[in-house]
């Protein structure tokens, strides 16, 4: 039982013809080639497998690739422009929030999408919107600080 | 395939008791290895029959970028399964460091990076002496078939192992290809200058680079030479690169979510496998049909003795053939001991029984004396990617060494330990396979073995096709091997003027690292004997120093409260050691510590904890508040202070100390493996609950950075102590001694 899902990805029209009942986890890494978005849990726990569906921070790894048919998925891969990093990746960079950095890719998609709705957030909301993500080496301090001067930097007219 | 050898599970002994008036700390140059041992490992009993791999269809292989130093290792080094724990010396100059036409500098290593920092460090290192940028330095990291043997990434022994080893090769680099340009230039060795490697001689301002001296043929036999140890390093006062603040090299491929992970690793053709596993912890298969599995498109199914496993073309394809297989599967389980009867249990079966306190006469006589059992529990590691493994057989001849019969990539600790344990279950030379080692998602002592590479191995040799398996996160969490449980009986007895007279101190199951009291009692002994855990353990960050140093400076604390005593001043009057002393002395001051105890507020207490293990020293402090209503302790500031000797990378010690204190939280608060009708009751992140954002505390670390002792690692020593300080703030918030980790408060 396939079944032809069209979605755009990173402003791209996608089409994939599968199981409607695989994760869309599984399709971007295994028939798409885009590997930023991890496996952690399966369970909707640790926010490796961040995307977001048409906006909204998406635990990948438990949406049926079904839901998304006609919807936009933004993945890390279309974050930076080029070799240009985006503010948010070159805040991780500059505050190494990260050890392993397995997690981060799904932090920082986590973290554009708070951005996004609420430019200027408080370390008391970063820490609330970041806590649906999990980091294992125990960066979450820098992570947050990270956010934090991204978002100053978006403000300062850097994005 | 989980063979039940309770028996296995034991160690300890003599080797761990401390007779009274030693320091009762080891020297850290020749610290046994114990809480890297597995000590039960997962057994594969394959019914092989050699020529079957001959044919295979396959493909080729990543080939590195360095051709020349692949296989350079000296075999029959380092130990057992071939592999080596500890490794051995790099077998030449140039398996060590390589220069390329093209002008890259690459220092080749078999440790690995899963988070820690080791790749920056060794660039450090070679960059240091050498004399040229970080940046120009590349590392290639744990591939078998390019690097030396380094030993397994474990029990912090990067830094004051291989980074000498590196820093002793690159000098005696330098020194050669000086020596030797200063002949091509016919002018003196130090007459010469060195920058950005290049070696120039300023008065007719001609220069050479390393890489076009070092591929004069005159240099071949130097280079084939193992590397000196006696070379002159760079002194700490001289370091220009070593000692700064450097960032790590693969961070930026990281933020992109481009660097490859050993679960990105994709090969053409590749399948996705999964193993069936038996609903309890213990049981043997007693049959299954493949059939349900085999019918479904592209789905290859496997039995091999114990060993049934799927590989099929996309996860969810195997997902849904190992469930329809599993369905058919029945099994004879054993028991095994529940949670609320593990302690007992532990106790019961320890080997030749628990020891008795040798000082039971001083304790009769003592003005004061004391007893009490802790306990820690069962805990994983939980790395946020799941052990994975990539294999791949070749198909046909080999064309080069570096196309072995067999490939995996896979994440590992133990490179080529993990090699030595593919060649023992497919019966190959250990030149016959190659283990890789990406960057990978983090271990924390999780990923010394390699069962999750026999198991693709396998599947990719049915499947005549190379297959990827990754671990669930069920399977991460009742297949992986645990931190062992601990039961640990204290006992010591203070004299008239309050100060410690004797100290008794027994582990039983979890080991005996940091067991040796750091404080001065004239007759002290500790013990550590193993037991028949129930549950497969083996090594985790610091081991067993958490447990022993849980018990340890939980119960200096009753002690000081047995005397009348402040924590502080009772550790400080027992207490010679300076440089533990220091760090206690130092994270108190930053702490605010004589203050913030006496001024203390409702439903918020203070603790401090201090000890020491691998070389490096620590102390914590920390604040906690009570909730009272739901019965939780919120951590909300810890201080730590660290001394590991000079700092090779100030962020990144920042980083792993910070890490530590959070992964820390964990066991101290939540983290329990419950067990329950012969099964692992909890394994999911829903119920096994470890560290989020909203548990986070203010941290302050502070690095002590003393510049006239050895270099110590890192990663592991500053999650000691975080536990006992916060039971110590518990005791004083609420006047409650938790002595179980995970720590909770009782309903009220």
């Amino acid at each position: 039982m396939q079944r032809t899902i069209t979605f755009t990805v990173n402003g791209e029209p996608r089409s994939v013809t599968t199981d409607p009942a695989r994760p869309l986890l599984d399709v971007l890494r295994e028939d798409l080639g885009l590997i930023g978005a991890k496996f952690g849990c399966g369970e909707r726990q640790c926010g490796a497998c961040t995307v977001l569906v048409n906006g909204r921070p998406t635990f990948s790894c438990s949406t049926r690739v079904a839901t998304v048919n006609n919807r936009t998925v933004e993945t890390i891969e279309g974050l930076s422009d080029g070799e240009i990093l985006h503010p948010l990746q070159e805040a991780f960079l500059a505050e190494s929030a990260f050890q392993c950095g397995y997690c981060t890719t799904g932090m920082i998609m986590n973290a554009l999408a708070l951005l996004r709705e609420k430019p200027k957030p408080t370390p008391d909301e970063i820490r609330s919107a970041m806590d649906r993500n999990m980091c294992r080496c125990g960066t979450h301090l820098r992570i947050m600080r990270a956010v934090e001067s991204a978002a100053a930097g978006v403000e300062g007219g850097q994005q | 395939m989980m063979k039940a050898k309770a028996s296995i599970n034991r160690r300890g002994g003599e080797g761990e008791t401390r007779r009274g008036g030693e320091a009762g700390l080891r020297n850290p140059a020749i610290a046994e290895i114990d809480y890297d041992e597995l000590l039960e490992p997962m057994r594969f009993s394959f019914a092989l029959d050699r020529r079957s791999f001959v044919q295979m269809l396959g493909a080729g292989v990543l080939v590195t970028a360095v051709g020349v130093p692949a296989l350079a290792q000296r075999r029959g080094r380092g130990g057992r399964g071939g592999g080596g724990f500890r490794g051995g010396p790099a077998a030449t100059l140039a398996a060590r460091i390589h220069f390329g036409d093209d002008g890259t500098i690459t220092v080749l290593s078999g440790k690995v990076d899963g988070g820690q920092g080791s790749r920056g460090e060794l660039a450090q290192a070679t960059a240091e002496e050498l004399r040229v940028p970080f940046d120009n330095i590349q590392v290639l990291l744990a591939d078998t078939g390019a690097v030396p043997n380094d030993g397994s990434s474990a029990g912090s022994r990067t830094t004051p192992s291989t980074v000498p080893a590196v820093r002793q090769a690159a000098a005696a680099m330098r020194q050669l290809l000086v020596d030797h340009a200063a002949k091509l230039l016919d002018v003196e060795p130090n007459a010469l200058e060195l920058s950005d490697g290049k070696i120039r001689y300023a008065p007719t301002n001609r220069s050479l680079t390393y890489a076009e001296v070092a591929k004069n043929e005159a240099l071949a036999e130097k280079l084939a030479q193992q590397p000196p140890s006696d070379v002159e390093l760079t002194p700490i006062e001289k370091w220009q690169i070593l000692g700064t603040e450097q960032k790590a090299p693969a961070g930026r491929d990281k933020v992109l979510g481009r660097h490859q992970y050993p679960s990105d690793i994709k090969r053409p053709g590749m399948l996705y496998g999964r193993v069936l596993r038996s609903p309890k912890y213990r049981a043997k298969l007693a049959s299954v049909d493949l059939a349900p599995a085999k019918e479904m498109e592209g789905v290859v199914a496997v039995e091999d003795g114990d060993f049934v496993g799927v590989a099929a073309p996309s996860s969810f394809a195997a997902e849904q053939a190992i469930e329809a297989v599993a369905k058919t599967a029945k099994w004879e389980a054993e028991e095994l001991p529940s949670s609320e009867e593990l302690y007992d249990y532990l106790r019961e079966h320890a080997d030749g029984g628990v020891p008795e306190n040798p000082f039971a006469d001083e304790v009769a006589k003592a003005a004061k004396s004391l007893r009490a059992t802790y306990t820690t529990a069962y805990v994983q590691h939980a790395p946020l990617e799941p052990r994975t493994a990539v294999a791949e057989w070749r198909a046909g001849p080999s064309s080069s060494p570096a196309v072995p019969q067999l490939t995996v990539w896979t994440a590992t600790q133990n490179p080529f330990g993990v090699r030595g344990e593919l060649a023992s279950a497919f019966r190959l030379d250990e030149d016959e396979v190659r283990v890789i080692v990406p960057d990978f998602g983090s271990a924390y002592g999780g990923k010394h073995t390699g069962e999750t590479a026999v198991e693709a191995a396998r599947l990719a040799q049915a499947a005549k096709k190379p297959v990827m398996l990754r671990w669930t996160r069920e399977e991460e969490f009742t297949r992986a091997y645990f931190r062992p449980a601990a039961v640990i009986d204290v006992e010591a007895s203070l004299d008239s003027n309050g100060r410690l007279a004797t100290w008794w101190h027994v582990n039983i199951n979890s080991g005996g690292s940091s067991i040796g009291s750091p404080y001065d009692v004239a007759n002290k002994q500790s013990r550590s004997v193993g037991s028949r855990g129930p549950l497969r353990h083996g090594s985790y960050r610091a081991l067993a120093s958490t447990a022993n140093s849980f018990a340890r400076e939980s119960f200096m604390d009753e002690l000081a409260a047995a005397a009348g005593a402040d924590p502080l001043e009772f550790r400080l009057a027992n207490l010679k050691d300076r440089r533990l002393r220091a760090v206690l002395e130092e994270a108190a001051k930053r702490f605010q510590w004589h203050q913030r105890v006496k001024n203390k507020e409702p439903n918020r207490g203070v603790g401090l904890a201090c000890s020491l293990d691998k070389g490096s020293y620590v102390a914590c402090c920390a604040e906690v508040e009570i909730d009272r209503v739901k019965n939780e302790i919120h951590v909300k500031h810890v201080c730590e202070a660290f001394d590991c000797g000079p700092v090779m990378n100030p962020d990144n010690l920042r980083n792993q100390v910070e890490g530590a204190i959070i992964m820390g939280l964990g066991p101290a608060l939540r983290e329990e493996m419950q067990l329950a009708d012969g099964a692992i009751k909890n394994a999911s992140f829903v119920r096994y609950r470890v560290p989020h954002f909203k548990d986070v505390p203010t941290i302050d670390v502070h690095a002590m950075n003393r510049q006239d002792v050895e270099a110590a690692g890192a990663g592991e020593t500053p999650i000691i102590v975080i536990a006992p300080a916060i039971g110590n703030a518990v005791f004083h918030a609420t006047g409650v001694r938790l002595r179980s980790m995970p720590m909770k408060l009782a309903k009220a």
